[in-house]
């Protein structure tokens, strides 16, 4: 084992891991908060076990790890116990209760510190806000021959058990009662009609949050847990409509945040030549919001890019099809030409229109001879198809709806864009006359049977 | 072989001074002098100020975004402490600090309505991620500052928790005046922000910028907030502005009284948690002044007298009594005279309660005992025929109007009669008379 192999795994890899651990224990979980909109809860869960480590270590008197636990596990559950019945007898909104409830317990535990330390007692609240990370050393022999041994697993430190065996719960509990946790979270009166008590799934789920919260936090700092319950969770979200791969993304997008926000706090400085290392955790939480908000910008089906394409394409259609109508109609007055001038007096020079006019010209609809433009034969099928669409339109409106024929062209404009061919089917079966609109212009034939083929 | 071993610290065992009444009094009163005065004035104000903004948080279901906001400070502080030090200006400088307190918490309150808008998730998962992520910001940001010069950041780590007894008269004052622009804000607009708090779709619809005063919302509460930060840190501030209102709210339902209460309430905790934390040492101001507001939060929960908790379970008591008592005065009109047992067995309640319950009546004279046997006075008789009628009336119109089979009749009605007003009873005689006498046309 080389000297820079044997630092790495002494000083770098049981954070690494502690860190990845929790972030599974707490992505995982995540999930169903972010759908049940309670988001917040391990907010309020993670602000409110301080109390309950203090009373903890006041009354043991020693920081063993189960006392505090169990102090922790208490006031955790206590904070959702009290959350519900403020909401319930105060009825204030749950957000509210929420935040009455944690702070009052943070509060006290901030109250009961200061007490504390007056005993030269070292409980850093700063720990459990952003953990000791920093500080888990592993001690593995130095050689590999003797470091696949069960002697090395167990000088593993506390914390990587502690949180290895909270992932492992997390990921069992929501395997195994996969299917109750889908259906109580987005259906709660279906769950109870078939005779799952969907109460009990959430004091469970609760209870998990709390419990993760709880062994999570005295490593990595109750701000990375909170970050962790939603982040990963509320970024897959945007990458998938199914549950099942949300909650793997929310998995993978938890370990390379854990990975990634180490490495940039322990290593980046370095690089750009800064001699300390930054917060781990306070790094990971930077690393998963970058992640949160990459994905709401790029996210292939619901990023701000992807929806702004979209946008583009279909006002871009919208003009192909509007500077198809124009020319049609310019044919029907006599003009077989017209001028790219006159075209963008009416359909406007945004992008949109010009994008639109090009695609067009691309796929044969149009013909250009210097500035002066015309229909093919292909657009014209084309053409005459929107115009069929805006007049039936119009008819439907005036005879059906019951506007007046000079009332009708505006919302026709628009209409005509979403009629598909079954649509102008209906429209033209329910009129005893389908040569003219209201107007008296004669109504192009049927163009479905035609090359033409565009909706 | 001695006993001694090492006692475990444990709460009770403060070995604190107490101070004198003296002192106590001195404190209360002001006069014990200029600094503290000062303290006790400015978080005293600062109560009022989040008191009243808190209200609009709280009604317009907002008391969650002052969390994210109040969390989103931290970068900006941590940025401002840094240019202030490249540029030479006096770091420390709290009106700096603050400055970059209130521009972070902007961004914050920008980047959660960014996060609703632009995606399809919930509003607490945008407050949970922006409160994280610029509170990890602000931790790397500390870590740097710690780097950089050791030890001189002390003073931005009593942003996160607060310390009051390290507050100067001068930083008493800046609170104090922020507070007071908080509060004249909001009692000026305080029109607007009550129409929004109650209905926004008929605010948008009657013509007022619903989007302009929310953002005044917002802005009073990011003064506030930056008020608050020196005072209670950002991690508290939150209670500041909500616990206030919340205890308000169960003592009344009219908005000015409401405001006048949560005012009064976050003056009284500003005002004895500084006190308590001046007189007796290790008490954080801020903390003391959060958990004095959770103490008055507890006791209008519990006294408070239409919503508290005690009215409510009373409230309820005297229900059950009641229908407890009317099931007992037709269970005695429908079989005669009757033993307690007889009753119990008639499914009017278990034994010791039926026993209670018939004392009860006897004391208002609805009936009366002769021989270990009970029967209905002519007064209960007459409530008695009260009581069918409303059964009848009950059992006429669930099967009329509400569809119900007339095999489970029964059973609804044993559970509604219990509540009928004159007013309804009136009324639902009305609407069986008409619909008896429309049949009669068909």
């Amino acid at each position: 084992m080389t000297p820079i192999v044997h630092q790495f795994l002494s000083i770098d890899l049981a954070p690494i891991l502690t860190a990845v651990f929790a972030s599974i224990a707490c992505g995982v979980l995540g999930n169903f908060l972010v759908l049940r909109r309670l988001s917040l809860m391990g907010d309020a869960i993670s602000h409110s076990v301080l109390p309950g480590l203090v009373i903890a270590f006041l009354i043991t008197g020693t920081r063993s790890p189960p006392a505090m636990f169990i102090g922790a596990a208490a006031a955790g559950v206590l904070t959702v116990a009290v959350v519900e019945l403020i909401r319930r007898f105060g009825r204030l909104e749950s957000g509210a209760a929420m935040g009455v409830t944690f702070s009052i317990f943070f509060a006290l535990g901030v109250l009961l510190l200061e007490q504390a330390a007056a005993r030269q007692v070292d409980l850093d609240p700063d720990c459990v806000l952003h953990g000791m990370l920093e500080t888990i050393f592993w001690f593995p022999p130095g050689d590999w021959s003797s470091f696949w041994s069960l002697h090395t697993l167990t000088i593993t430190p506390r914390q990587v058990m502690v949180t290895g065996s909270m992932a492992l719960i997390a990921i069992l509990f929501v395997t195994i009662f996969f299917k109750e946790l889908r259906l109580a979270t987005f259906d709660p009166a279906l769950a109870t009609a078939l005779g799952m008590n969907a109460s009990v799934i959430h004091y469970a789920l609760m209870i998990l949050v709390a419990a993760s919260v709880v062994a999570a936090f005295e490593a990595v700092g109750s701000i990375l847990v909170i970050a962790m319950l939603i982040c990963p969770a509320a970024t897959a979200r945007l990458l998938t409509d199914r549950l099942r791969t949300q909650v793997i993304l929310s998995a993978v997008i938890s370990i390379t945040t854990a990975i990634l926000g180490y490495v940039l706090g322990a290593f980046a400085p370095i690089w750009v030549g800064y001699d300390a290392s930054l917060s781990a955790t306070g790094m990971m939480t930077v690393v998963a919001g970058a992640l949160f908000t990459g994905v709401v910008i790029f996210s292939p089906t619901q990023g701000l890019v992807v929806k702004q394409v979209r946008r583009i394409r279909l006002s871009s259609s919208i003009a192909r099809e509007d500077a198809l109508g124009l020319l049609y109609r310019f044919e029907e007055h006599g003009r077989g030409r017209t001028t790219y001038a006159e075209l963008h007096e009416t359909l406007g020079r945004s992008i949109p229109a010009r994008l639109g006019l090009r695609a067009a010209l691309r796929k044969g609809e149009i013909t250009r001879e210097g500035p002066s433009l015309a229909l093919t034969d292909l657009g014209r099928r084309a053409a005459a198809s929107v115009i069929r669409s805006h007049r039936l339109w119009e008819t439907y409106l005036v005879t059906q709806v019951g506007l007046r024929p000079d009332h009708v062209h505006d919302t026709a404009m628009r209409l005509e864009h979403v009629a598909t061919d079954t649509v102008r089917h209906a429209l033209a079966e329910n009129e005893p006359d389908t040569r003219t609109d209201p107007q008296g212009k004669a109504i192009p034939g049927d163009q479905s049977s035609g090359a033409s083929g565009r909706t | 072989m001695s006993l001694h071993f090492q006692h475990p610290a444990s709460i009770t065992d403060v070995s604190a001074s107490w101070p004198t009444l003296e002192e106590l009094a001195r404190t209360l009163t002001l006069q014990s002098g200029f600094n503290p005065t000062v303290v006790t004035l400015g978080t005293s104000l600062l109560g009022v100020a989040a008191g009243i903004v808190g209200v609009f948080a709280v009604l317009r279901k907002r008391a969650l975004m002052c969390d994210a906001l109040s969390h989103a400070t931290l970068p900006g502080i941590c940025i401002a402490f840094l240019i202030a030090g490249m540029m030479g200006w006096q770091g420390r400088s709290l009106a700096v600090l603050l400055a970059g307190a209130a521009a972070s918490a902007v961004v914050g309150i920008l980047a959660v309505h960014a996060i609703r808008g632009a995606t399809r998730l919930t509003e607490d998962a945008a407050i949970g991620i922006v409160l994280s992520v610029f509170f990890g910001a602000g931790i790397v940001f500390l870590s740097l500052i710690q780097g950089l010069e050791s030890g001189n950041q002390g003073g931005l780590k009593s942003f996160i928790y607060g310390q009051t007894a390290a507050m100067h008269a001068s930083d008493a004052y800046f609170m104090g005046g922020l507070a007071l622009v908080a509060a004249l804000l909001a009692a000026l607009f305080l029109k607007e922000l009550a129409l929004v708090c109650f209905n926004d779709t008929f605010a948008r619809v009657s013509g007022w910028p619903v989007t302009l005063i929310d953002l005044l919302t917002m802005g009073l509460i990011v003064l506030v907030t930056v008020a608050g930060l020196q005072a209670v840190g950002l991690i508290l501030v939150i209670a500041l502005l909500i616990i206030p209102p919340a205890a308000a709210r169960l003592w009344t339902d009219n908005l000015k009284v409401m405001l006048a209460a949560s005012a009064f309430i976050g003056a009284a905790s500003g005002y004895l948690g500084s006190c308590a934390s001046y007189l007796l040492p290790r008490l954080p101001a801020g903390a003391v002044i959060v958990l004095v507001a959770g103490v008055i939060f507890l006791v209008s929960l519990l006294f408070a007298p239409r919503r508290g908790v005690i009215a409510g379970t009373l409230r309820r008591a005297s229900l059950n009594l009641r229908v407890a008592r009317d099931h007992a005065v037709r269970a005695l009109f429908e079989r005669g005279s009757s033993t307690v047992s007889d009753l119990a067995a008639f499914g009017v309640g278990r034994r010791v309660w039926v026993a209670p319950i018939l004392w009860n009546l006897a004391r208002r004279g609805y009936i009366s005992r002769s021989q270990g046997r009970w029967s209905l006075t002519e007064r209960g008789r007459s409530d008695a025929a009260r009581l069918e009628r409303n059964h009848q009336l009950w059992s006429a119109y669930l099967m009329r109007h509400a569809d119900v089979a007339a095999s489970h009749v029964d059973w609804s009605v044993d559970a509604v009669e219990h509540v009928l007003s004159p007013q309804m009873i009136a009324e639902l005689e009305r609407t069986l008379a008409s619909s008896t006498s429309s049949r009669a046309h068909e």
